[in-house]
């Protein structure tokens, strides 16, 4: 695996080229530029204005979580409960308003102040006990994986929401969260694809520009050094998990908000779609390394392939092949493209 | 410099192996059915999860119809109402000449399915939705009414002389398995849920088993799936319990235990002819612009399987498509 190099003055220059497909994100895009021209060529529907937008959609809302898991794993921590906080979140709000008449602003963000100290409990559980995170988290989804299914039950009698387009005020949360830009023949663009962009900026300018974006960085390289400098490292840590948690609520409400419904095992078995698209952008499973857009990139081949696939009429039964397949050779091509680039003088 | 040739080689082949895989893997268009090549290509839709034994009954229903109609199938679902919709919009996008789509949760596929009869592509609900089928523009609803079905298990359980019973719910979350077990719950009266992971049969067995251990006055078990009702066949042998098993759908194991007197009966609704009748519908739709159905929903089931006939039933289930 390489390691970015500190530029040096005794090294000489390279070129421009060479300096692009050095960072970690070069090989998800060449990985995407591939696989969109050839689903492009193969299929009829696939670069149509209609065509894109499923892909586009599908892309979105993991893309989200992707990108938010990606500071995570750059700081070197894993969080598993991330997809069923997207569930949880959706089923809050539903419930709060179609069962008890909430405000529907009001439950939005009484969800949000539950994902955000859910994730700090993730963050603080981790850094108090020293236990990895993978097993941290991995008992938090568990848990929220009985909440979504129990609690729902319980409370509405049902493992579903319904009725939630009659909640009042339901258009304003909307606009925000479920609407659509309508182009072309039958194209649309949702929101979640404009969260999805910003997002990304969000991130990638804080990884890259700001000390909060060192911080990680030095996190996940060598936590114990990073303390000695005086990186709050516990403030840190915390910050991140409930930043994947927040983003957990974002895509719970685009998800809400655009098919006006969450079912409790919404999200349950996401979370390494999330870890798998940070790879494939780049990120090292040892942290320290990596960008939020590569991880956005790696959701967007995540995306393309999943409809491609529809798209080429392949049989069905074998789409999850064609989707390991279509990922293993995203990561190896990622891997030989970066090598190519370190190499190059 | 050796590593690197020997990765982007095998990424070069891989993808070359998905390729070739794609190329020559389904076979449905070289298959050889005697059947001139109408040209239409339909998309079915369902909510149906991975390997699941019932929905690939659906699958083949639908098919098969295709086959005998020169017509392309294309078989695509999802769980997740967010990920169905998705795949109703790309079937809207690839200008699909009908869809047939299974609504376990209407809500969510509402925006889709109107836009797909709006884009003027018709639509035909299979299985679950037969509520909002109608509303949501379809042309008609194929399929078996979940309360129908359960009250007819719940009253047919209750003549049996049977007292308490368990409902085995084997997807968490499933809206149409929830129904089952409620309106079954409210014909027969003493019946709860035991929720277990239908995707480890293992598991399942061994959640009965202990349920059963655990209460012995329960008496009845009732599975919403062929498969689970072996698992529960096994599980009362195990516990040493003498309950009696009941189960929605169908498989060859289920008809043999029919037969062997250990599963007291099975609701078959019939998966294989919601599939046919889908794509038929859109066939006839197509070639003759005919609207089956005459806006009312068509029962695909439920019969019953008990040990009166299921000699009839166990050539069909052997082949897979009851």
């Amino acid at each position: 695996m390489a390691a970015a190099v500190a530029e040096d003055e005794r090294v000489s220059g390279s070129s421009g080229v060479t300096k692009v497909l050095k960072r970690p994100e070069s090989g998800a895009m060449v990985a995407a530029l591939v696989i969109f021209a050839w689903f492009s060529f193969t299929t009829d529907a696939f670069a149509t204005s209609g065509g894109s937008s499923t892909w586009l959609l599908g892309s979105s809302t993991i893309g989200i979580m992707a990108v938010a898991v990606a500071l995570l794993m750059i700081g070197g921590e894993f969080d598993l409960s991330a997809g069923a906080m997207t569930g949880f979140t959706g089923l809050l709000v539903g419930v709060l308003t179609t069962e008890y008449g909430l405000n529907i602003w009001v439950a939005i963000l009484v969800a949000l102040v539950l994902a955000l100290a859910v994730g700090a409990l993730n963050g603080v559980l981790v850094m108090k006990t020293g236990l990895p995170s993978f097993i941290v988290t991995l008992g938090t989804f568990f848990v929220l994986q009985g909440v979504d299914l129990a609690g729902t039950k319980a409370l509405i009698g049902q493992v579903a929401i319904q009725g939630m387009s009659r909640v009042p005020f339901y258009d304003q949360p909307r606009v925000l969260f479920g609407s659509a830009l309508h182009w072309g023949e039958n194209g649309s663009v949702y929101a979640s694809v404009f969260w999805w962009v910003a997002v990304t900026a969000v991130a990638t300018w804080v990884l890259m520009r700001t000390r909060v974006g060192n911080w990680i960085f030095a996190l996940g390289g060598a936590q114990g050094a990073a303390r000695q400098v005086g990186v709050p490292v516990f403030r840190a840590k915390v910050g991140l998990f409930m930043t994947t948690a927040a983003a957990g609520w974002l895509v719970g409400m685009l998800t809400l908000f655009r098919t006006s419904t969450v079912q409790s095992n919404t999200g349950v078995g996401q979370e390494f779609i999330y870890i798998i698209c940070a790879v494939v952008g780049g990120c090292l499973l040892t942290g320290g390394y990596g960008s939020a857009i590569g991880a956005a990139f790696g959701a967007l081949i995540y995306g393309m392939v999943n409809q491609g696939i529809v798209y080429s009429g392949w049989d069905s039964n074998w789409l999850r092949t064609f989707l390991g397949a279509m990922l293993l050779g995203a990561v190896l091509l990622n891997e030989w493209v970066r090598r190519r680039a370190e190499l190059a003088r | 410099m050796n590593t690197k040739r020997v990765l982007g080689t095998i990424g070069a082949v891989l993808l070359a192996g998905g390729v070739l895989a794609a190329c020559s893997g389904t076979g449905k268009e070289e298959d050889a059915s005697g059947t001139a090549d109408s040209g239409f290509t339909y998309a079915v839709i369902t909510h149906s999860g991975p390997g699941d034994a019932f929905w690939d009954r659906v699958k083949s229903g639908a098919e098969k119809a295709g086959k005998d109609y020169g017509a392309t199938v294309e078989y695509n679902a999802d769980p997740d109402p967010a990920k169905q919709a998705q795949l109703i919009d790309a079937a809207v996008a690839s200008k699909s000449d009908g869809i047939v789509v299974s609504m376990a949760n209407p809500d969510g596929l509402e925006e889709s399915v109107k836009a797909a009869v709006a884009a003027g592509i018709p639509v035909v609900t299979i299985n679950s939705g037969v509520d909002r089928s109608a509303e949501f523009g379809a042309i008609t609803h194929i399929g078996q009414s979940e309360s129908v079905a359960g009250e007819a298990v719940g009253e047919r359980l209750k003549s049996e002389g049977l007292k308490k019973a368990i409902c085995v719910i084997h997807e968490a979350g499933n809206v149409g398995l929830e129904e089952r077990c409620k309106s079954s719950a409210g014909a027969f009266g003493a019946m709860e849920n035991l929720q277990v992971d239908g995707t480890d049969d293992a598991a399942v067995q061994a959640s009965v088993t202990s349920k059963l251990q655990a209460d012995p006055d329960v008496d009845t078990v009732l599975t919403l799936g062929g498969q689970y009702a072996v698992d529960a066949v096994n599980a009362v042998g195990e516990s040493g319990s003498d309950a009696k098993i009941a189960t929605f759908d169908l498989s060859e194991d289920v008809v043999s235990n029919i037969e062997d007197g250990k599963i007291l009966f099975a609701v078959d609704q019939q998966p294989y002819v919601q599939g046919f009748l889908g794509v038929t519908t859109l066939y006839l739709k197509s070639v003759n612009g005919n609207d089956v159905g005459g806006g009312q929903p068509i029962n695909s089931g439920p019969a019953f399987v008990t040990k009166d006939n299921a000699a009839q039933v166990a050539e069909y289930a052997a082949k897979g498509t009851r």
